[in-house]
């Protein structure tokens, strides 16, 4: 009978924990593993870089405030999803991301390629009022963030932990970490930012003289979803050139 | 009254010598041997076989460089460039007519149907693009200064080549040379708090507002010297040059008394993105729903 063979199983404690554990392992290696060699979904894209201390900074108090419970971060491959936010999102932009915020409720729209789309100065009155701009927004009000004076002082530190799970921060990066959060925030400011972050933006985006957390968020808002050049982008080269 | 003499059915089964047990029995009692219903049995073995069919036809196993592709080819990215593909197909004859044709012709009565295409798809690019400033319903925010549309007191004009000139271009920005610019002048050092004081009375008196008299008699000659170039003697604007009528009772930034000492000691800088992508690199519509959103915009009661 073919009870008789699984009673052994069963009746052996050990043995049946080191056989359930060896079919969990199997089961995990399969789907887990090839995530990190498959083409497809460590797709290498030009113009990805780690974020800047302040984009940085904004990031970490995005997720202090729990913007994600409302705000997606993913634009999905569908017709309507790329109308109205833009080119679907590739998973090498979430490849700087501990964790990624792709999140899973819309009550707000997806912020993934927010970047440029509002002007400083509105995103200033939609965080110190959201419904100032839209009446109809359920959004609550973050006016505080412009009275909250931010300073680099662990910014090098936060830098240094993203480093170690594999974002590629240089030396030169880390030390130069509380200058360029300072000089990003700055009106022709140093231009040393701009060249270890290509792209970066940089001015005041608050419009207050002190770095301040609205600052810091704006920064990170107008730099999500730009990196990436789309008018260069084809989905098949990006696969077929690695 | 309960039957407590006839024995339980499972009881009736071993009391006729049937047991079926699966021969395992603690302190006396027995398991019984039921095997899964063969209905349910059968429904899992066809998942099974019908998850192997699945894993042919689509991606699914990882091998060394990828996943098997699957027979059938199936592709998300794929999938949504063809599916915007057979939509813009659907809709390139209407779009080629829409740009090709007159912007005055687009009305019902000449082109009922491109004024439908129009209508609809400006309001769903209005909705995209243009309300988060304007506000869903166009009647903007006055405490920001996004312009009101509903009305028809027009900035920069309100025909539609007006407007949709100030749609492709925008207003003040860096990213289009073509864009609309004036800009005026921050009045706070040049004249002083008294004259500041009267000028304000005055246009609190053009405008048909409560406004105290002395003050505002003795501000017509500052407007007159510092004001009328732009906004004309009468203080009716100029809208070749984006100033304001002062006259009526709409008001950009607001009427108040605060609200336009403000505006005479810091001046005002609205910005409005070019949208064209035709006219500008910043643009990013393409011409026929800028045009398409020039008609909505057009028609929302303000149009000339």
């Amino acid at each position: 009978m073919a009870l008789e063979g699984h009673k052994k199983i069963e009746t052996n404690a050990t043995l049946l924990l080191t056989l359930s554990f060896l079919v969990v392992t199997i089961g995990g290696i399969v789907e887990i593993a090839p995530l990190f060699y498959l083409e497809n979904t460590i797709e290498d894209v030009e113009g990805m870089r780690p974020y800047s201390p302040l984009e940085l900074a904004g990031r970490e108090i995005y997720v202090r405030e729990g913007c994600y419970v409302c705000h997606s971060q993913m634009i999905r491959p569908m017709r309507d999803e790329v109308e109205r936010y833009g080119h679907y999102s590739l998973a090498a932009e979430s490849q700087y991301d501990h964790p990624f915020q792709w999140g899973s409720k819309r009550t707000g729209p997806d912020l993934a390629r927010v970047g440029g789309r509002y002007s400083d100065e509105w995103h200033v009155d939609h965080f110190t009022s959201p419904q100032s701009v839209v009446p109809e927004s359920v959004m609550p009000a973050y006016a505080y963030l412009a009275d909250t004076v931010l300073r680099p002082t662990y910014i090098a530190d936060l830098m240094e932990t993203h480093r170690m799970v594999g974002v590629p921060y240089t030396d030169e990066m880390i030390a130069e970490a509380q200058v360029d959060f300072i000089q990003q925030a700055t009106d022709f400011g140093d231009p040393g930012v701009v060249e270890r972050y290509p792209g970066a933006q940089q001015r005041d985006f608050d419009g207050q003289p002190e770095v301040t957390e609205m600052d810091a968020l704006i920064a990170y808002m107008q730099m999500l979803g730009t990196l990436v050049d789309f008018s260069t982008f084809a989905p098949e080269e990006a696969l077929a050139s690695r | 009254m309960t039957d407590t003499k006839t024995p339980h059915a499972e009881e009736q089964k071993l009391l006729a010598g049937d047991p079926e047990t699966t021969g395992h029995s603690w302190d006396g009692i027995k398991e019984f041997n039921n095997p899964l219903p063969r209905w349910w049995l059968w429904t899992f073995y066809a998942t099974i076989v019908w998850a192997l069919i699945y894993t042919v036809l689509y991606p699914a196993w990882p091998m060394v460089n990828g996943a098997t592709p699957g027979i059938l080819g199936f592709s998300t990215r794929a999938n949504v460039a063809e599916d915007i593909q057979r939509f813009d197909d659907m809709n390139a004859d209407v779009r080629a007519r829409i740009t090709e044709v007159e912007l005055a012709a687009i009305t019902p009565d000449e082109n009922p149907d491109l004024y439908n295409y129009a209508i609809q798809g400006g309001a769903a690019t209005f909705a995209t693009w243009c309300s988060q400033c304007h506000g869903s319903g166009a009647a903007g925010v006055q405490a920001s200064g996004y312009p009101n549309l509903l009305d028809d007191d027009w900035l920069w004009g309100g025909t539609i080549d007006d407007i949709h000139y100030t749609i492709s271009h925008g207003i003040r920005n860096e990213d289009d040379l073509d864009a609309r610019y004036s800009e005026m002048t921050a009045f706070e050092g040049i004249l002083s708090d008294e004259e500041i004081a009267q000028v304000v009375q005055y246009v609190r008196n053009i405008s048909g507002q409560e406004a105290d008299a002395t003050l505002a008699s003795a501000g017509e000659s500052v407007f007159l010297d510092n004001c009328a170039a732009c906004h004309m003697d009468d203080g009716t604007g100029d809208r070749f040059l984006g100033a304001p009528n002062l006259t009526d009772a709409i008001w950009l930034y607001g009427g108040s008394e605060a609200a336009i000492e403000e505006t005479v000691r810091h001046s005002r800088f609205g910005v409005m993105p070019p949208w064209s992508a035709d006219a500008s690199p910043a643009g990013r519509l393409s011409e026929a729903e800028v045009r398409s959103v020039s008609v909505y915009v057009h028609s929302l009661g303000g149009g000339e």
